[in-house]
């Protein structure tokens, strides 16, 4: 029977993995954290729809787990990737036919951008911190009380050269706006003002979102970047900006401001880049793949194959597609090889 | 006194906390559809009154919406109300009605 390691338990792994054992196919998926499920695990609803996270990632993790095909590994984390095998941290060493590459993305760490103050002073989250919140039911300011003006600050750590992210990770626009309605239905006397450089409503629902977010939630946009935050004696958070739209400096007080956080690279590309043959980095840190069109579940190594967040920012709909996009790959391949093999044998 | 020539500047900063965003509010509860609008600026390019004068519609409605009202009624009366931004609006907004709201809402302000 044909075995396939695929690396990464998220949402592009767990799609690949689960696709692959439908067709036949041996799976061992190795997920690092102590549960598969990736990122969304902590995510409470999905853009545009606000779909509740785990209605998406609850059928695959089980479905991994039921099935005959699928050896889930959890808490198991892989030193390195090689000609058809797989060499894990505590030295073991897994032979397979082809390997999937599903490790996803890093998310941008927003102490970096101290002049926000996340970590420093209260009331500064990131959508990551807010998205646990809306999980666990309630969005409360340090001190208890509810917020009454919220700032949503987008691309923190995207379309950066000072924290070397010169890359868009996507998802952060939709995610603000999203999440503007959300805090906008939780507390609807509440004032919020998001602050983005530009709107990249990319997807099918996304731009009636915004225009939605704009008519029937009166969420404020405001272009231009918050330059700095300070505290103000009441325990508030002052903001600075341009208002790049009327060409004036702006100013405000808020009780709460939310960094939209992206997507970073794994630090563990550079080392795949490194060690393994035909396997190549973007300048942005997330993995080459053979080609943006007709190759992009594919590596320049044989039998080695990407799908999801590793190769760029990308947003659910997109890595589950190429969960799905790899596991044929991969079929494909195996085909192709085995094909290969019996000529080879008929020929002797 | 004696007048050395000196000014002070004000600030040209926009202080949300001291605007009074009321009257801002009242236009915005009046005419939603004007929250949708994206900044794109074809209001102000095909703008017969723009091409002539200074007078530059998105930006004073900008201004409006974050509280600034001083001059914007004044900046509205350049408008002749020939409606070409209306037509032009990518968003549908019906710019002429917003002209003629902030006319009757910002007099004397």
């Amino acid at each position: 029977m044909r075995h396939v390691i695929v690396i990464g338990g998220g949402v592009a792994g767990l799609q690949c993995a689960t696709q692959l054992a439908r067709t036949g196919v041996r799976v061992t998926l190795l997920e690092k954290e102590p549960r598969a499920g990736g990122k969304l695990l902590g995510w409470n609803s999905l853009f545009p729809s606000i779909t509740p996270a785990a209605e998406v990632i609850g059928p695959l993790v089980e479905e991994a787990e039921r099935s005959a095909n699928i050896d889930l590994r959890t808490g198991c984390e892989v030193r390195s990737v090689g000609t058809g095998e797989v060499t894990l941290a505590d030295g073991e060493r897994i032979a397979c036919d082809a390997t999937v590459i599903a490790t996803g993305f890093t998310i941008f760490d927003a102490t970096v951008k101290e002049e926000y103050g996340y970590g420093l002073y209260d009331n500064v989250v990131t959508s990551v911190d807010l998205e646990r919140m809306f999980g666990e039911g309630s969005v409360l300011l340090r001190d208890g009380s509810a917020p009454r003006r919220i700032a949503i600050l987008h691309c923190v750590g995207s379309r950066d050269e000072k924290v070397c992210q010169r890359h868009c990770s996507k998802v952060c626009c939709v995610t603000g706006v999203k999440q503007a309605i959300e805090l906008k239905r939780l507390y609807p006397s509440a004032e919020i003002y998001n602050f983005y450089m530009d709107l990249r409503m990319f997807g099918p629902g996304y731009e009636e979102m915004y225009r939605e977010a704009q008519q029937q939630y009166n969420i404020n946009f405001v272009r231009g970047r918050i330059s700095e935050v300070s505290p103000t004696f009441e325990g508030r958070l002052q903001i600075k900006a341009e208002d790049t739209l009327t060409g004036r400096p702006l100013k405000m007080g808020v009780d709460m401001l939310v960094l939209m956080v992206g997507m970073k690279a794994n630090a563990m590309n550079a080392v795949l880049a490194a060690e393994v043959e035909g396997l190549q980095m973007q300048p942005s840190g997330f993995m080459q793949p053979r080609d943006p069109f007709t190759g992009n579940v594919c590596s320049r190594s044989e039998g080695i194959f990407y799908a999801g967040a590793v190769t760029a920012p990308k947003n659910v709909c997109e890595s589950l597609g190429e969960g799905m996009a790899a596991a044929n790959s991969v079929v494909r391949w195996l085909d192709e090889q085995a094909t290969r093999q019996n000529r080879t044998e008929e020929a002797r | 006194m004696t007048d050395f020539g000196y000014t002070v500047s004000k600030p040209r900063r926009i202080d949300i906390d001291r605007n009074d965003m009321t009257l801002c509010d009242g236009i915005l509860s009046s005419m939603p559809e004007l929250q949708t609008c994206i900044g794109c600026g074809t209001c102000t390019a095909v703008c017969t009154a723009g091409n002539l004068t200074d007078f530059n519609f998105r930006r004073v409605h900008t201004l409006v919406r974050r509280g600034e009202y001083r001059g914007a009624y004044e900046a509205m009366n350049k408008c002749m109300l020939c409606g070409k931004c209306r037509l032009a609006c990518p968003r549908g907004i019906n710019t002429r009605a917003v002209v003629l709201l902030l006319k009757e809402r910002l007099k004397g302000m």
